[in-house]
């Protein structure tokens, strides 16, 4: 990143300039299906878990993608899908920006045998691959979104962890910091007020970019059969259920196609950010 | 070289050790008795398998002792004895890593080839229509769910098309070949039934593509970046101004260059491909280690759960430390110490 900033850039207000193309529609998805996340109480098609009308019907107008083997309708039930996959993923991310932050800027920071201590933890964490930890953790802790959702935490806040370490250690020997030592600014307030601004940048963009990923886990917990159960409408779990009615199509279709948007939507929006503020990804 | 092989080779031993810890940590997240988790519940009736399981794990003895005693069963390759197959963990597991492995390496070799493919095309047609289609198709394999698109292939080609066939390793009025190595594909042909060859093949399609999709994405994205770089090098100027066709350039100076990352990126993809295999083997009845951890969980049978994540876990190190031996091996300019 330079930090020469061009007159122009500086000048023109309104929509920054890693949003365009690709990156402004996967926004715009973004955008919506929160909406739709926050206000579908409100204008429902039909109640999610109750029998509308004849069981596995295809698509038509009155039920855009269909009915279900119990007679649901499945648009309906995808949009509220999203009121358990978006908040999970975001709790889950910013549960574990937070402790991945504590933990990095404590390592990165003091240095020495805690720094020591703590990255050895970080790095054997991440010698798992995440769904497996994941599904060993929930299986443990016992199925359900709760458990789910302290699992993911769990699995992901070591990237936080090593990313912001990396990222204190480069910015703590600043001169800045340097002259803030000098003149004698508490070390708390130095790392709060000096380090962490500077080195925040590539936690908050590969936040964006793992959102995404989490929203695939916890969908792919909830399809083992660990997350979210079947009556509730969670993308996963609903998956699972058109998998048993194999040759109704819509049913899966519906739910694996909001994943999909969600997913990429977050992707772009994150490939994105990366490239313009020239952010290498943890691995 | 040596040295740097020798400490890599030191640590392993504590990595491994540090990685059996976090699984005894998470066996005992169990909020209950840690006897279900070891028995399961159908058995805690039975004082004769309760008292067998206390004396071998340790369970009436102190935390420090019970870490202990799992350390011990583990260095003995006993992981306790699955659920619902009734066999010991490390049998089950032994005997399921075939399939798994014959999955996730056509997977790879098949993602690599197109990915690279991708990513050439994509870096030579930078900021072109070519090149965002990559980028799309690249992006669309990292943000499938594999269980998805696993149901809506094997929908369109098997159910509706017939073009091939439906879930398992081969059809299931067949019969498996003889075991020598445990891939399918090879097995068949040693024996010389070329029907069950091109079966198990067809079989391998499917969930390959889907496994191997995710893989195209992380390749032709490296590819694409690191032949970028090697193009602003004073090298293929040179190439360029002698006047050598641009395919020459690319594929006899830049992309070797550009294709040494790609090493160290393979042991990225392993997990990916992992993590892959546990909902794609799922999806098509996939006789591996992925379907096995999946219905571990569905089961809550976790001893099963406990060796998988194992085994991921030491598979992962390993590949780790191959790649990053291959990678020293494959660029003198990079000095290790």
């Amino acid at each position: 990143m330079t930090d020469v900033i061009s007159p122009a850039r500086r000048l023109r207000r309104g929509r920054p300039e890693w949003l365009r193309g690709p990156a402004l529609v996967g926004a715009i998805a973004i955008t919506v299906w929160l909406l739709v996340a926050l206000t579908v109480p409100l204008w429902s098609p039909y109640d999610p878990l109750a029998e509308v009308a004849p069981r596995l019907q295809g698509p038509s107008w009155h039920h855009l993608m269909g009915t279900d083997q119990l007679g649901r309708d499945v648009f309906t039930r995808m949009l509220w899908g999203s009121r358990t996959s978006l908040p999970v993923a975001f709790v889950v991310i910013l549960s574990s920006v937070v402790i991945g932050t504590i933990v990095g800027a404590i390592a990165g920071y003091r240095g020495g045998w805690i720094d020591a201590v703590l990255m050895r933890f970080v790095d054997i964490t991440m010698a798992f691959p995440p769904i497996l930890l994941a599904m060993a953790i929930t299986a443990s802790l016992g199925p359900g979104v709760r458990n789910a959702l302290i699992a993911m935490v769990l699995v992901w806040w070591p990237i936080y962890a090593r990313l912001l370490r990396a990222q204190v250690i480069a910015v703590k020997q600043r001169e800045y910091v340097e002259s803030a030592e000098a003149i004698g600014v508490k070390r708390f307030a130095i790392l709060r007020r000096y380090v962490l601004p500077m080195a925040y940048t590539p936690v908050l963009v590969n936040a964006t970019m793992d959102f995404g990923q989490v929203v695939l886990l916890t969908a792919s917990l909830s399809f083992i059969g660990l997350g979210a159960r079947p009556p509730s409408p969670e993308w996963g779990a609903m998956i699972t259920e058109g998998a048993t009615q194999f040759y109704s199509w819509w049913i899966a279709t519906a739910p694996g196609l909001a994943i999909l948007v969600v997913v990429l939507a977050f992707n772009y929006v994150g490939d994105a950010l990366r490239d313009s503020f020239d952010v290498k990804g943890v691995l | 070289m040596k040295r740097y092989l020798a400490r890599r080779m030191a640590v392993m031993p504590f990595l491994l050790f540090g990685i059996a810890s976090i699984v005894f940590l998470v066996s005992r997240m169990t909020p209950g008795d840690p006897l279900v988790t070891i028995v399961g519940e159908r058995n805690l009736n039975n004082p004769e398998i309760v008292a067998a399981a206390k004396a071998q794990w340790g369970l009436d003895q102190s935390m420090p002792q019970q870490y202990a005693s799992f350390m011990k069963n583990l260095v003995k390759g006993n992981l306790g004895t699955s659920f619902s197959t009734r066999q010991p963990v490390m049998h089950d597991l032994w005997e399921r890593l075939p399939a798994t492995l014959e999955l996730t390496i056509y997977a790879l070799l098949g993602g690599v080839t197109v990915g690279i493919v991708l990513g050439v095309l994509a870096a030579r047609h930078r900021n072109k229509f070519i090149d965002h289609v990559s980028r799309f198709f690249a992006l669309i394999g990292s943000s499938l769910p594999a269980f998805w698109a696993g149901l809506l292939l094997l929908y369109v080609f098997y159910a509706r098309l017939g073009w091939l066939p439906g879930p398992g390793r081969i059809d299931p009025r067949g019969l498996a070949p003889n075991k020598v190595t445990g891939f399918y594909t090879v097995d068949s042909l040693l024996q010389g039934d070329f029907g069950l060859f091109k079966d198990s093949v067809m079989h391998l399609i499917l969930p390959a593509t889907v496994l191997g999709w995710g893989v195209v994405g992380i390749v032709s994205r490296l590819v694409r970046a690191s032949l970028l770089d090697e193009f602003s090098m004073d090298y293929v100027r040179v190439a360029r101004a002698m006047g050598l066709r641009e395919r020459t350039v690319v594929n006899t100076h830049a992309l070797r260059n550009a294709l040494l990352p790609t090493i160290t990126i393979v042991a990225f993809t392993f997990a990916f491909l992992l993590t892959g295999a546990v909902l794609t083997e799922t999806v098509f009845s996939w006789p591996g280690v992925g379907s096995y951890a999946v219905n571990a969980s569905r089961t809550l049978d976790y001893p099963a759960i406990i060796g998988v994540t194992l085994l991921g876990g030491t598979a992962f190190l390993l590949t780790n430390l191959i790649s990053d031996i291959a990678y020293a091996f494959a660029d003198p300019r990079i000095r290790l110490s």
